[in-house]
């Protein structure tokens, strides 16, 4: 790194959107907490089975990824999608069996599935 | 059900209660970004403040924003930030480190752990600037060794900061270079103690020694070393980049800024909570937390661990600071905040923490070594049911010599669990030495289980009991042999109908 | 220094690896702590003839190296378990009962915090909080972690390992 300029050109470029699809839209973001007491309440085969999934479903216009604690310990796991242009969406005590359903109803028809998300707890 | 603005039920998290009170600045982006993609810390205008520093500003400007901002160590002591990184800018020598300390010890503190998996470049960056500012060239972090997860994080930011040219020589092109290594701790509490850290990383037995000279002017490897805690490091390119009147627009007049809590223990909403300073402890208890589940009565907040003490309910509405928990016998430390229910009982707590102490004072200095160990052998002799009248009396003369004479802040600290637990809840040493009873029903030793007249003769206490010592027929009443009961709780337990009393 | 009632069983390989160590640490400043974490992973404890072993190549006395082990609860002298046991009793774990939790796992297998059972199989360790008070009581098996555990759940847990 030699310039402010240069680390500006990074930080636009990640402004814009990270992840662009291959239609040319920005993709949905489905983030998965992934800190010591995330993975300890069972956050890896939470993770796994969205990839898992996101391929079973041929689903193109999303992406998973990680990140660290947000801070609501007894909720874990926790699963974030964040559409573009939407509200975020939390779901917690997230399991790999609920997956399926919140890929095929969230993220294909863009309806959460609202009994497992933060309402229904709360 | 949680509301958002416009009224709906709404989907985030963050509007939820557990968020509306909390402003994040060191958690600013746990749980945001991806830890291990440093595009997206930059995405997030990550390494801007060391850009800006190393480009724009002289390392006394930069030690000019921290004085001005009020900026104090997150770890525990508060000393202010600014001071420290001066003290050490000024300082003679050469050679030059910078260190951070992440030993995050205190039993219920996560705090640095999540700030460490969350967002490690927020730490990586400070400390660089810290380096910059003070003239150093070489840094250490010294992490937990029970925090693998973290260390594997920070690993994966310095190698990517290395790639990226943030760390290493010439960064910016400002001719100012900074190599950063990672050393593991290997469990001794101690080591969280800044003197005690610098020997540990030096590769000797994890001891502290008197100060001054304070590391800044002599540290580690005997040069003058600046060493600050994760927390402390997260919020200081906030502070670079949104000016030193933005921070200290937040907080009380003593402590400015933010401070996170690991809540924890009998509450709701256990979790990581950042809150502005002066916030009250009813609101990050009630509000944030939650309250105590289960229809329990709240009955103390304990902060700042081992070195802390406990908060009884008539001191909730106190501004949290430095200051302010100080007057109340407690204290900041790290920021580890337990709820304790009515279950809980203040003498056997006291005597946890103590036997904590024990295990970890590292026997350099005679009042704490064996001054701990006398101090828990009393509580045990009260939690067994042998106090004596006089107990009290030598229990504070005992706890006043620790730490008027102890070498380090862990003797030093060490009885405040005591004294505070004596001063807010005497009526429960009272209990245990005087009625020889414990009115929480934890002490074994003092308790006596009996069955009342709710009994209904379902025989499921006789059956569980390891110990035979439950006799009564089928639907009468049943009894417990007091000297065959080895108080197992077990009854107490598998009783539907509230028949059993304990105490 | 007692010696161990274990045989030590290095292997030349074990010991390649912890010259590999130390001539990767010898040119640091304050190589000793780096090179002593090497060694326990390679060894899994640190027996009498591997701190030999770093005495010699580091050129400092037994006797100071032993005091360092010592020090730091994370070096031991002696091996653990196959299937190590840790309980945390962190504040939060505590007043959640993890101290029921510990008693149990002692009574089951007949051996007391710190100890290593007979036949090799389990060890038990109280740990200092492991930072997951959310799930609070933690404890551990190997790499696997369990939260909110109740006494009953302990029998469950170790049948898991014991075949």
């Amino acid at each position: 790194m030699k310039s402010l300029a240069e680390l500006a050109a990074i930080r636009d470029k990640m402004k814009q959107g990270a992840a662009i699809g291959e239609d040319g839209n920005e993709k949905i973001r489905i983030v998965v907490g992934l800190a010591t007491c995330g993975v300890a309440a069972g956050a890896r085969p939470v993770f796994d089975a969205i990839a898992e999934e996101l391929k079973n479903q041929n689903v193109t216009n999303a992406a998973v990824s990680q990140t660290g604690c947000i801070g609501r310990c007894t909720l874990e796991p926790i699963v974030d999608v964040i559409a573009p242009g939407k509200d975020i969406v939390t779901y917690v005590h997230v399991t790999a069996d609920k997956i399926p359903q919140i890929i095929s109803s969230h993220i294909k028809e863009g309806v959460p599935v609202m009994e497992y998300t933060i309402c229904a707890y709360e | 059900m949680i509301e958002s603005q416009s009224g709906s039920k709404s989907t985030n998290l963050s509007d939820t209660r557990f968020y509306k009170k909390q402003r994040r600045i060191a958690l600013r982006l746990c749980g945001i970004i991806d830890p291990e993609q440093i595009d997206e810390y930059i995405g997030y205008d990550g390494y801007e403040a060391l850009g800006r520093a190393l480009t724009e500003m002289k390392p006394c400007d930069v030690i000019d924003i921290l004085k001005k901002s009020g900026l104090r160590g997150r770890g525990g002591a508060g000393f202010p930030t600014g001071l420290k990184w001066e003290f050490a800018a000024k300082a003679a020598g050469e050679q030059k480190y910078v260190c951070c300390n992440a030993d995050e010890g205190d039993p219920g503190a996560f705090m640095d752990r999540s700030i460490l998996e969350g967002d490690p470049h927020s730490v990586i960056e400070a400390m660089t600037i810290a380096a910059y500012a003070i003239g150093a060239d070489q840094g250490y972090i010294y992490v937990r060794a029970e925090y693998p997860l973290a260390v594997k994080r920070l690993e994966i930011a310095i190698g990517k900061a290395k790639e990226y040219g943030l760390l290493g020589e010439n960064i910016f092109d400002s001719g100012f270079n900074f190599n950063l290594e990672i050393r593991l701790g290997a469990g001794a509490f101690v080591c969280g103690e800044e003197t005690a850290l610098m020997t540990s990383i030096e590769g000797n037995r994890g001891e502290p020694r008197p100060r001054p000279p304070f590391p800044a002017v002599k540290g580690l490897f005997k040069s003058p070393t600046v060493l600050n805690n994760v927390e402390t490091y997260a919020n200081i390119p906030q502070i670079i980049k949104n000016g030193p009147e933005w921070f200290a627009s937040m907080g009380t007049e003593t402590s400015k800024g933010t401070k996170v809590f690991a809540l924890g223990g009998n509450v709701t909403n256990v979790g990581l909570v950042e809150v502005p300073m002066g916030t009250t402890l009813r609101e990050i208890v009630d509000e944030i937390g939650g309250g105590v589940p289960g229809g329990k009565k709240f009955k103390a907040a304990q902060t700042g661990g081992p070195s802390g003490g406990c908060i009884p309910s008539k001191h909730f509405d106190v501004p949290i600071d430095y200051e302010q928990l100080a007057a109340i016998g407690s204290m900041m430390g790290s920021g580890g905040l337990i709820v304790m229910d009515e279950d809980s009982c203040m003498v056997d707590i006291a005597k946890y923490f103590l036997g904590f102490t024990v295990e970890e004072s590292c026997g350099k200095c005679n009042p704490c070594r064996i001054g701990t160990k006398r101090l828990c052998e009393m509580l045990e002799k009260i939690t067994s049911g042998k106090g004596e009248d006089d107990d009290i009396e030598k229990l504070e003369s005992l706890c006043r010599h620790i730490m008027s004479s102890s070498l380090c802040a862990l003797g030093q600290t060490a009885p405040n669990p005591v004294i505070s637990t004596l001063t807010f809840f005497k009526d429960e040493y009272i209990a245990h030495i005087k009625d020889k009873k414990c009115p929480a029903g934890v002490c074994k030793d003092l308790l006596s289980y009996t069955i009342n007249e709710k009994c209904i003769g379902c025989t499921i206490c006789a059956k569980n009991c390891p110990a035979d010592a439950i006799t009564g027929a089928v639907k009468t009443m049943h009894k417990i042999d007091q000297s065959k009961c080895i108080k197992c709780n077990v009854c107490f337990e598998k009783c539907k109908f509230g028949a059993i009393d304990k105490g | 220094m007692a010696d161990s009632t274990i045989a030590f069983k290095g292997t030349k390989e074990q010991e390649a690896k912890l010259m590999e160590a130390i001539e990767l640490h010898r040119s640091q400043p304050g190589p000793l702590m780096p090179v002593l974490q090497a060694a326990q992973d390679i060894y899994g404890y640190m027996p009498r003839e591997v701190l030999e072993i770093i005495s010699r190549q580091m050129q400092m006395s037994l006797s100071d190296i032993y005091g360092i082990v010592t020090f730091y609860s994370q070096f031991h002298l002696e091996p653990k378990g196959k299937h190590k046991i840790h309980i945390c009793l962190g504040t939060a774990c505590y007043v959640k009962g993890a101290g029921k939790i510990l008693e149990r796992f002692e009574k089951e297998l007949g051996i007391k915090d710190g100890e290593c059972t007979p036949d090799g199989n389990f060890s038990i360790d109280a740990l200092r909080c492991v930072g997951a008070c959310g799930l609070a009581p933690v404890m551990s098996v190997n790499d696997d972690v369990y939260g909110k555990v109740t006494e009953d759940q302990v029998p469950e847990i170790l049948a898991k390992y014991k075949a």
